[in-house]
């Protein structure tokens, strides 16, 4: 037990979200993918901050805490953005999203 | 995902930082779920058309991953921690203290973008009629 269990978390959590934002089709489920990420992330920086791996005593939880705001924000944005594109196409998935293509 | 936010703030709790799980609980079991439940329930009106929930590239989507976590779990083993066993609490008032001096630029700006993505999701929100008025 220590900071490396913690770290090996982190990267199976990384690992899982980057499969999901990669491999699903569902644009909310990919969304949800990116949070894990995010979170996976945060989890991180709270460890090495825990271990004292930081000059300032805060700077991990510092982060966080502002990794958490700057998360919220992007999934407020993300959400609403994906529910506009599903009031018009009616679906939510990617792969028919290609006007762009066409 | 709520089970996985829920047991994040536990491990943040366990690493000394029960500010962090607070926050954690707030945003993401308290915020960020109820949006993502509310979208879901919103989109998903019951036409459930799916052939497979994942794309064709999921296998290369999964080594990709694998690559990663294999990457990553290898930094981490092969590198010497130290001595890092003790595990260092956080003083709430020394972080506050932290937070709006040496950092308060930083948290100046995410206020700013929190302000901005308030404004854009309105926006986006809007009805199409709206739109369609506006645009008139």
């Amino acid at each position: 037990m220590g900071l490396q269990s913690y770290l090996i978390v982190s990267a199976l959590l990384f690992a899982i979200g980057m499969f999901g934002f990669l491999a699903r089709r569902n644009a909310i489920l990919m969304l949800i993918s990116i949070e894990l990420m995010l979170n996976a992330v945060n989890l991180s920086l709270v460890a090495f901050n825990a271990y004292a791996y930081y000059a300032n005593n805060d700077t991990g939880a510092v982060f966080a805490l502002l990794v958490m705001a700057v998360a919220a924000a992007e999934a407020t944005v993300g959400l609403a953005l994906v529910i506009a594109i599903i009031r018009t196409r009616h679906t939510p998935e990617v792969d028919e999203y290609s006007d762009l293509k066409e | 995902m709520m089970v996985c936010f829920g047991s994040l703030a536990g491990m943040y709790a366990l690493l000394g930082a029960p500010i962090v799980a607070a926050a954690q609980v707030l945003i993401y079991l308290g915020a960020i779920s109820v949006l993502i439940l509310f979208a879901i329930m919103l989109t998903q009106a019951g036409d459930a058309n799916l052939p497979s929930p994942f794309h064709r590239q999921a296998i290369l989507a999964a080594l990709a991953a694998l690559v990663v976590v294999g990457l990553i779990g290898w930094a981490v083993v092969r590198t010497d921690w130290g001595n890092a066993t003790v595990i260092v609490s956080i003083v709430v008032s020394s972080l506050a203290e932290s937070l709006f001096t040496v950092y308060a630029l930083p948290f100046e700006i995410l206020s700013l973008l929190l302000l901005a993505a308030i404004i854009g999701a309105i926006y986006l929100a809007r009805r199409p009629e709206d739109d369609e008025q506006a645009n008139s």
